[in-house]
Order: structure tokens, then C-alpha cells, then sequence
């Protein structure tokens, strides 16, 4: 079961942060802090697992964007990194040519793609196709809706 | 500023960019203050917002923790979303509650009823929605408002395969949460079949749900075995096309493959059915062909999706531990990713082979590749492969290539990183004793490691050799010439000054004849590191001094001058004060016959298992292989400590610092007063925490045979067998040491005579080393007694008294008789006895969840008649008894009514005699 996912930038900044486990508010932003300088004092050849306290935690570098996950002892290192391939995948297709803006600027989105991929900390749907079906079919509700804050927003309301 | 999807808001967006734009820091705590000031003023002001506003704001809130701020408002407005008819403000609504709401927020209630509007909900995508949120923050409330519909949703033949999905992984939450949430029953076998659901995803969700229910209930749960097996097989001979979507860069599968993997390794292999073992062996023979194909793709996905499966299915193979050729095959595959040049594969081939190292059908195979092992722990970049090398060569090592791993460890050890500096240091010592052949080598080691890695080398792994060396006669000369030659170095690590003060202290004279090494030389190289030296260090060189004096009376001045120097008989440290003015007077004062009787050798250690490995064992839990194979220690087995029938093994103290607390000279009976001399030095305080009483008697309410008493010097068995009004008592008092135990005195301490007659036959004073002896006691039950007995033992152990004091099992319950009656007779009965003088009721609360096995097998051994099928509700147990006394007979009756909603027990007792009620209740209150 995955224990939490952390999306950081090289610079340290936390993009994104999904949990699975409950832990106090402190020690959440201990272990977000502790295991970012973690992962960015590693060098690029080194190997994307490491035992760290616990948990085992399986990275990967896209661009500018660090892709982090702890996971349990039993848990499988290689498909956790194909995991988090297949989203960045879903958020490519999704974003079209996602960048590190695109998460900034849409993170609900970021976190909707995640709950379709995975729930609880396990997998849920490993098919590209449905998640981006189940995404599309939730942005057609939104589109439904009338775009009631257009106006507020353009300063119109 | 990118192009933002769906509706957008643009107002979230203008603040992001703010945001983004800030120069510094400050400006952006700024900024986020403001907008903080913005929100607050918002939610607090008299407009209602409408659903749009709020979204907005929730949103920016969202944010702004994300950046690493915290959130201590708008929850309340999150939980108004909720109930919003716009899908894309619900969403968000559920968003915010699954990234800041705690499980115990107050407001849990009102998010309950949210999630429960929306499981009505016509539209799948708002009951997904609702399940989202219960499987990312399901709690206990949550299990108990929604642990009835769920598994509905989930078997139910209506419902659409997204929102089973959910449900599976919903459910699995809330099961983990609380576990009887799960129906059982003929849920079990439809839970199941989810295995064989032909939509792929459903399947993948379920298997996780499977997994967790097997983890807890495996019986249950078999029947997933053939049905995964049957699934698995499916996919592995499925060709890249078949499964669609859900072939990933030309691998079927592999996330299910995986998952299917992982739920066999739940059950040892299906034996009783060959026709699905032949099966799975066929799937694992395809998965290692498939391995051997050329790849379909250079991707990396593709190798790191197909080795992903190979390397489950290789722990699969593992688990089973039943199948030589595929072991074999493993090894060998695994054997190729050691030079495979993808960091990842190394690393957990290493990983992996660590446990094929411990099968003894594949343990030769992981020899073979000894090599590149080493080179692996030499020349890897990254330091955690190279410490899964050292893990490897650690389970790999046997008595074949002992000294060659060995030898390369320590040499690795002089550039090792220093994070895994102290685990090898404990590695090597582990290896070294347990593969020597020749004990001058592991001295050699150990002196080596101390010399290579002395700050790494922690109290246990000193103390060891000293312990190996004094109980080896055979070493003893070599090791103080090995210790006396190291110490000539110009600078050597305190610990060896440690190890060789002791030593020399002990066996000094062996090297005494030759003229490179006389006494004085001895000593004077010992004196010359005295200054450099911790207080702890120079409080183990007098010692040394004072047994060098006893070993040559020719250097008893020079010691004595050293004694009496300023710096010790003035010292500041009070333990080095101590010394040097007992010392001097011992040596001033006594004959040399006292002093040979004091100072005389160190006698043997009890032979125990490693303490090091203890060490280990606590720094890595799991990683370290249990028992490397051919593990049979080539120490001799000293007489193991007797173990009475077949009681359940000793906790041997791991907290036990190799006993060097024990006094040396083990002479009590000197009796000329120079004992208390140095009595205050090595007496007790060090022993006695280990006689701390361990003394459970309450699980001797429920059986009588067991071990009563346990420590580090001695164990008391004990078997009873009672019948009506008598019982015979049976102790057992073994010795565990390796040397007597004398003036064994065993006291009965109870009053109440009259009521519960207690005689205990004599017994030898004296236990001699690892012996068994047996004492008698009779019971006679005159009249119904409350309480226990207790008695106390008091012995002398190396001079030292003792005395630890423990209960007997014998208590009231053990004179019942059990009784059979129809459930008629037994409400006749209870009815007959409802007065108020014969009730006793008491309702406890469960210890951990209310298991009804186990107190199915508590009642059974407590000596009342278990009633089956009595009681209209089934949990319920009701028992009957007689309690036999010489005075008369007393009817009784029991009924335990366990209450699972709110983990408590209520116990009632019925007899003809209050105090018997009273103390059948008292007994039995608060052992479930």
C-alpha cells in the first residue's frame, strides 16, 4: 500500500501531496521536509529506491519535477516507478505536453487524475483509457454547469 | 499563464501567478496573509456567497496549504460544498476534505450524511465520488454508517464496474479501519469471485481487497487460491494484444500479474490440489521465459513492467521454498541482473538473492556469484546497493567461504561509507564466530576490527571476545600475545585497550615466560595508555592491575605505587577512588592465598546465543535472514538450560551484557571479611533486574502445566493434576547456569490454612549446574478461599543471595467438576439461584477485540462444564461446575455475554454460596 505521494520541484517546492495514512499535520511537513533534502542530495545515476526510515521510497525525476513515493515493505519497486509513469502519462495526455505550470496552475485536476489511478494508496485502474474516460466525463458535468463566476471574474458581476 | 481546464477559475489563477510573481519570501508571506485576511472576511461577512465564491475560496485555501502554510479555517464551507448540485464545487468540496480534514473532526458527522446523499445518487460519477472520499479517509465512524452498503455495491450485478472499483478499495479501507465490518458468510465466496469479473480493473481493485481479507482470515479465504492461479495463468500466456488497455508497453497486465503474485504468497503452496500447483509452476516457468525473450520495446517501461513481475513471481518462488529447479532458475536470473547495468536491477537482484541465499536448494546457487558480489560492494556508486551487497555476502556466507567474505568485508570496511560502517562492524563479528574453525582467527578478526573500525565497534562485540576467549581454553596464550602485540602499537583504539587489559589481566601469565613480554613489560605497556584513557577504561585497568598483582607478586610495589598516585587514590571520579584504595588495601592486607582465591580466573560464561546478533536483529527488523543455512555453530553446545517438558523456550535475556558483571573469584565461603572488600564492587546491582519476578499467574487460571518463574539464573516449572478436593503440586526447578545454585530455600507464605490446606515436601539445597529438581506440594480444599498462595525461594548464586517470591496456581476454579446438563435444567437452575446473595456480575471491557475462539479455549481449561447450544444468542458461553471443598459441594453456574459493538464483556455467576459466586467472578473478570 502506498503511505503517501509527494510531488516536489528541484528547488524543493512541494507541488502536490497526497496521504494515506493519517499522520499529525507536524509530522507530515517533518517527513515532506525530511525527505525532499533526501532525495535531492541524491545523484542522477543513483538507484530510484532507498530504504528510508520504514518505508521504501521509490522516485523519479521528470524535468524539473520530482515524483515521489513511500511504500511498504512487501510492495513492488519497479511497478511503483511504472506507477508513477503512468501518471505522468494520464497528466500529459491530459495537460497535452504536461509541465510543471500545468500542475501548478490546475492541481485539483492533478489530484482528480490521481484518484481515478489510485485510491486508499492502492491501485485502482491501470488503463489509460478509462481514467482519461472517467476525467473527461467529470469535465463534461462541469461544462454542463453555467459558467455562474464568468462574469464575477471579468469583473462584470 | 497556461491554458487552465474545465471552467477555470480565474480568480484562483490570478493568485497563483501573484504568487509566483513575489520577488521574495516576505512578499509572498505577504501576499498569502492578505488573501488569508480576503477569504476570512469573506466567509465571515454578512453577503452569502454563493456556491461558485465558495469554490473559489476553498480552492485558494487549498493552496495556500500546499504551499506549506497551515489551514485552520473554512472546513465549514468545504462541508456546505458538499451538498452543492453543481458536480465540479461537490468536488472540490470532497477535495478539501480529503487533503485537510482529520478523521476525528467534528464535523465528520456532517460529512457523513453528505457521503450519504450522494451513494443515492442516480449519477455514478457522485457515488464515486462519495466512495473517493470514505477510501482516502475512511475512519471508524465511517466503517459503521457505511459497512452495510458498501459490500452491497460491491457484488451486486447492478452496479457499474468504475464504481465497484471503488467500492472494493473503499471497503478495504474501512476494513482495515474496522475489521468485522466484513460480512463473512456466503459474502466470502462472492467476494471471491471478483477474481473472475472480466472487467480487468474491477479485478485489479479486488485483488487488493482479497489480499488484506486473506491476510486476516486465511481458512476463509482459500478458495481465491485456484481462482487466482487460474487468472494469473490467463494473463502470462496472453499475447500483448489480448488484454487491450491493459497491456502495458507489451506486458499484460503487470499490475494484476503482481497483485496475484503477492496474494499467493498468503498460502503455502496448493498441495491439495496438484492440478493448480502444476498450474502456478507453469505460469512462473512462462514468467522466466518471457524473461529470456529478446524485448519487445528499448523502453525502459517495458523491462522495468516485465522484471517487475519476474521479480514477484521470484518471490512467490521464494515463499514457497518448495520447488529446487525454479530456485535454482531465480538464482540464476537474478545472477544476470548483478551485472546488468540499470542501478534498479542490481540493487534488487542483490535484494532478492539475499533470500534465495537462505533456501537451502538455492543457497549453493547464490554462492557461485560470490565474485561479482564482492565487486558489487567495492565498486557500486550509489551506497545503497553496496549495502545490499553486504546484506548478500552476509546470508551468503557460510563455513566454506567464511574466511574469504570475512576477509573482504574487513577490507572493504577501511573506505566503507560511514552509515554502514557499525552494521558491518557487527556483520564481521557475527560471521567470524560463527564460521571459525580455528578460534585464533576470530580473535585475529576482532582485533582487526578494532583496529580498522575501533569507533564502530560497539560494547557487545568487546564483550564477546572476551567471553569466547575465557571459555576457550585453546586460545587463551594466543590471544594475549595477539592483544600484547597490538597494543605496541604507538596508537591504538581504546577498545583495545579494553579487550587487551582484560586479557592480560586474566591470561598474562601465559606469555609471563618469554622476556619480550615479562610482567613488567606487561604492565608498563598497559600503564602507558592509562592516561589516554576514559574514566570507564581506567576503571577496567585497575582491575587488571590488581589481578596482574595476583599473577606476579614480583610487580606488586610498582602496582602498588600506582594505587597510591594522587590521580587515582585523589581521583575525582569516584569509581576510580574506589578502586585504587580497595585494591591497594587488598594487596597490602591479604595473604596470597586470599588474593589467588579473590583474583582467580574468570570462570566460564554460560554458552548463549550471540548478543550481537540481538543488535543487528533490533538495527534492521526483517532484513536480517534469520538463520543462514548450515548455521549449526561450530562452538560446542553447552548443556542447553533445562527445559522442564515441554514448556515454551526462555526469553534469554537480551539486555544481558555477557554477564561481565559477575563477581570474578566465585568463593563465597573465604569467610575472613575480605570478601566485603570487594563485594561492593561487583555485588548485585547488576543481577538483579534480571530477577525481576516474571511471574504470570492468571494464565494458569485456565491450564496447569507451564513455566511459573523464569529469570537468567533459574527456572520453576510447574504440573499440577487435581481431583475433587486434592491436588498435587509439581516444581521444577531447573538451574540455567554453568555453576550451582546452593541453599535453595523454598517458603510457603499463606494464612489462610484452615481454608486451603497447602504441604510442601523438602527438597535439595543445592541445584547443581543445568540440573532439574523436583518438590512436591499437596493442596486440600477445606472451605471455598479467596486469593492465592504465594511462597519465595531464596538461593545463593556465585556467592550472591537471592530470593524471588511468585504465586501458585492455585486458585478456587481448580477444584470444579465439571458438569453436563440440558439447557432446561440449566434455566431451571439459574432461576432457582437469582437471589441476591448468590449473584455476582461484573462487565469489563475486552482486552483488544473480543476474539470468541479464544475465549472458547480460556473457558475450556478453566474446569467448568462449556454448555454448547444453551444460550439463544450463540456468542454467549454458559458454563457448569461443582466446587468440591471437604466441607460440602457448591453448584455453579456461568454466562459470559460478550458485546462486540461495544468491546466489553458482561460476566455472571450463580451459585448456592455468595463467596463462591464472588470469588468465580473475581477470578474471571478481565480475561478476555
Amino acid at each position: 500500500m502506498m503511505q503517501f505521494m509527494l510531488l516536489f520541484s528541484r528547488q524543493g517546492k512541494l507541488r502536490l501531496q497526497k496521504w494515506y495514512v493519517a499522520h499529525p499535520d507536524k509530522l507530515k511537513k517533518k517527513i515532506t521536509r525530511e525527505l525532499i533534502t533526501t532525495v535531492l542530495a541524491r545523484k542522477p545515476k543513483m538507484c530510484s529506491f532507498l530504504e528510508w526510515k520504514d518505508v521504501k521510497v521509490v522516485y523519479k525525476r521528470y524535468a524539473s519535477l520530482y515524483f515521489c513515493c513511500a511504500m511498504e515493505q512487501e510492495d513492488n519497486e519497479l511497478l511503483t516507478l511504472e506507477l508513477i509513469h503512468r501518471y505522468v502519462e494520464l497528466l500529459d495526455k491530459y495537460f497535452g505536453s504536461v509541465c510543471e505550470l500545468d500542475i501548478i496552475f490546475n492541481f485539483e485536476k492533478a489530484y482528480f487524475i490521481l484518484d481515478e489511478l489510485v485510491l486508499g494508496g492502492e491501485l485502482q485502474e491501470t488503463s489509460k483509457k478509462n481514467v482519461l474516460k472517467a476525467i473527461a466525463a467529470q469535465d463534461l458535468l462541469q461544462e454542463e454547469e453555467t459558467p455562474q463566476g464568468f462574469f464575477e471574474d471579468h469583473g462584470l458581476g | 499563464m497556461p491554458a487552465v481546464r474545465g471552467d477555470g477559475m480565474r480568480g484562483l489563477a490570478v493568485f497563483i501567478s501573484d504568487i509566483r510573481n513575489c520577488k521574495s519570501k516576505e512578499a509572498e508571506i505577504k501576499r498569502i496573509n492578505k488573501e488569508l485576511a480576503n477569504i476570512r472576511s469573506k466567509f465571515k461577512g454578512d453577503k452569502t456567497l454563493d456556491g461558485y465564491q465558495k469554490k473559489k475560496y476553498v480552492c485558494k485555501l487549498l493552496f495556500i496549504f500546499l504551499l506549506g502554510h497551515d489551514i485552520d479555517f473554512g472546513h465549514m464551507e468545504a462541508v456546505n460544498l458538499l451538498s452543492s448540485n453543481k458536480y465540479s464545487e461537490k468536488q472540490i468540496g470532497y477535495l478539501f476534505i480529503s487533503v485537510l480534514v482529520n478523521t476525528n473532526s467534528d464535523l465528520i458527522k456532517l460529512i457523513i450524511q453528505s457521503i450519504k446523499n450522494d451513494l443515492q445518487s442516480r449519477n455514478p460519477i457522485h457515488v464515486n465520488l462519495a466512495l473517493q472520499c470514505i477510501a482516502n479517509i475512511g475512519s471508524k465512524d465511517m466503517a459503521e454508517a457505511f459497512g452495510t452498503e458498501i459490500p452491497k455495491l460491491l457484488v451486486s450485478g447492478d452496479t457499474m464496474d468504475v464504481v465497484k472499483q471503488s467500492a472494493a478499495l473503499c471497503l478495504l479501507r474501512l476494513f482495515r479501519k474496522s475489521p468485522e465490518i466484513i460480512p463473512g458468510g456466503e459474502w466470502t465466496s462472492r467476494i471471491i469471485h471478483l477474481l473472475n469479473d472480466p472487467h480487468m480493473g474491477v479485478v485489479t481493485a479486488a485483488t487488493s481487497l482479497i489480499d488484506a481479507l486473506v491476510k486476516k482470515n486465511p481458512e476463509e479465504y482459500k478458495g481465491c487460491v485456484t481462482l487466482a492461479v487460474a487468472r494469473l495463468s490467463r494473463i502470462v500466456t496472453a499475447s500483448y494484444t489480448d488484454l487491450q488497455d491493459y497491456t502495458y508497453y507489451f506486458v499484460p497486465a503487470p499490475w494484476l500479474s503482481v497483485k496475484l503474485l503477492r496474494l499467493l504468497q498468503n498460502y503455502t503452496p496448493p498441495s491439495e490440489e496438484p492440478g493448480v500447483r502444476g498450474r502456478l509452476s507453469e505460469c512462473l516457468e512462462t514468467i522466466f521465459n518471457k524473461a529470456q525473450e529478446p524485448p519487445k520495446s528499448k523502453k525502459v517501461q517495458h523491462s522495468n513492467a516485465k522484471n517487475a513481475v519476474l521479480f514477484e513471481a521470484i518471490s512467490l518462488i521464494i515463499h514457497n521454498d518448495s520447488e529446487p529447479n525454479l530456485l535454482v532458475r531465480a538464482c540464476n536470473q537474478l545472477g544476470q541482473f548483478l551485472s546488468n547495468r540499470e542501478t534498479n536491477l542490481r540493487y534488487l537482484a542483490l535484494e532478492s538473492m539475499c533470500h534465495l541465499a537462505t533456501s537451502e536448494f538455492s543457497h549453493e546457487a547464490v554462492k557461485k556469484h560470490q565474485e561479482v558480489v564482492i565487486l558489487s560492494m567495492k565498486m557500486e556508486k550509489d551506497v545503497s546497493v553496496r549495502q545490499q551487497a553486504v546484506d548478500l555476502l552476509y546470508a551468503m556466507c557460510d563455513k566454506t567461504n567464511a574466511e574469504e567474505i570475512v576477509q573482504e568485508m574487513l577490507a572493504y570496511l577501511e573506505t566503507a561509507d560511514y552509515s554502514i560502517r557499525e552494521e558491518m562492524v557487527l556483520k564481521v563479528a557475527i560471521l567470524s564466530e560463527k564460521y571459525a574453525t580455528d578460534f585464533t582467527w576470530y580473535v585475529d578478526v576482532i582485533l582487526n576490527l578494532i583496529r580498522i573500525a575501533g569507533d564502530y565497534v560497539s560494547e557487545e562485540v568487546w564483550y564477546r571476545v572476551i567471553q569466547i576467549v575465557i571459555n576457550r581454553e585453546e586460545v587463551q596464550g594466543y590471544a594475549a600475545k595477539t592483544v600484547f602485540e597490538a597494543l605496541q602499537a604507538p596508537t591504538c583504539h581504546e577498545n583495545m585497550v579494553k579487550v587487551g587489559g582484560y586479557i592480560l589481566g586474566e591470561f598474562g601469565n601465559l606469555i609471563a615466560g618469554d622476556t619480550r613480554s615479562s610482567p613488567q613489560v606487561q604492565f608498563e605497556l598497559l600503564h602507558s595508555k592509562y592516561h589516554l584513557c576514559s574514566a570507564a577504561t581506567r576503571a577496567l585497568l585497575l582491575s587488571t592491575y590488581i589481578k596482574l598483582v595476583n599473577l606476579f607478586p614480583e610487580i606488586k610495589n610498582r602496582v602498588q605505587e600506582v594505587f597510591r598516585a594522587d590521580s587515582n587514590l585523589r581521583s575525582a571520579d569516584v569509581e576510580l577512588q574506589q578502586r585504587a584504595s580497595e585494591y591497594l588495601q587488598l594487596s597490602i592486607v591479604a595473604s596470597s592465598d586470599v588474593l589467588a582465591t579473590v583474583l582467580e580466573e574468570m570462570p566460564a560464561f554460560p554458552e548463549r546465543e550471540s548478543s550481537i546478533l540481538a543488535v543487528l536483529k533490533k538495527k534492521k527488523p526483517g532484513r536480517i535472514p534469520d538463520e543462514v543455512r548450515e548455521s549449526k555453530s561450530p562452538l560446542p553446545n553447552a548443556t542447553p538450560a533445562p527445559i522442564i517438558n515441554n514448556i515454551a523456550n526462555t526469553n534469554s535475556s537480551s539486555a544481558d551484557l555477557l554477564g561481565l558483571s559477575t563477581p570474578p573469584g566465585s568463593t563465597a565461603n573465604t569467610g575472613n571479611g575480605l570478601f566485603d572488600v570487594l563485594g561492593d564492587l561487583y555485588t548485585t546491582p547488576k543481577i538483579s533486574p534480571s530477577t525481576v519476578p516474571q511471574n504470570n499467574i492468571k494464565k494458569f487460571l485456565f491450564k496447569n502445566n507451564g513455566v511459573l518463574f523464569e529469570n537468567d539464573l533459574i527456572q520453576i516449572g510447574v504440573k499440577s493434576e487435581f481431583r475433587q478436593n486434592l491436588g498435587r503440586i509439581g516444581l521444577f526447578y531447573g538451574n540455567k547456569t554453568q555453576s550451582p545454585i546452593q541453599n535453595v530455600h523454598p517458603e510457603l507464605h499463606w494464612t489462610d490454612l484452615h481454608k486451603l490446606n497447602v504441604q510442601m515436601k523438602p527438597m535439595e539445597p543445592v541445584l547443581e549446574a543445568g540440573a532439574q529438581i523436583q518438590q512436591m506440594l499437596t493442596a486440600e480444599c477445606i472451605e471455598d478461599f479467596p486469593d492465592t498462595p504465594s511462597m519465595s525461594v531464596s538461593f545463593i548464586y556465585n556467592s550472591v543471595p537471592q530470593k524471588i517470591s511468585m504465586k501458585l496456581p492455585l486458585t478456587l476454579n481448580k477444584f470444579f467438576e465439571p458438569t453436563e446438563m440440558n439447557g432446561e435444567s440449566f434455566f431451571a437452575r439459574w432461576k432457582n439461584l437469582g437471589g441476591e446473595q448468590q449473584r455476582a456480575q461484573k462487565i469489563f471491557k475486552a482486552q483488544g477485540s473480543i476474539d470468541l475462539a479464544a475465549a472458547r479455549t480460556k473457558l475450556s481449561g478453566f474446569g467448568m462444564q462449556l454448555l454448547d447450544g444453551i444460550d439463544p444468542n450463540p456468542d454467549n458461553f454458559v458454563c457448569a461446575g461443582i466446587v468440591h471443598t471437604r466441607m460440602q459441594q457448591v453448584g455453579c453456574l456461568m454466562r459470559l455475554e460478550p458485546n462486540k459493538q461495544a468491546q466489553m464483556f458482561r460476566l455472571t455467576v450463580r451459585s448456592s454460596k455468595e463467596t463462591v459466586s464472588q470469588e468465580i467472578c473475581d477470578l474471571l473478570a478481565d480475561q478476555f
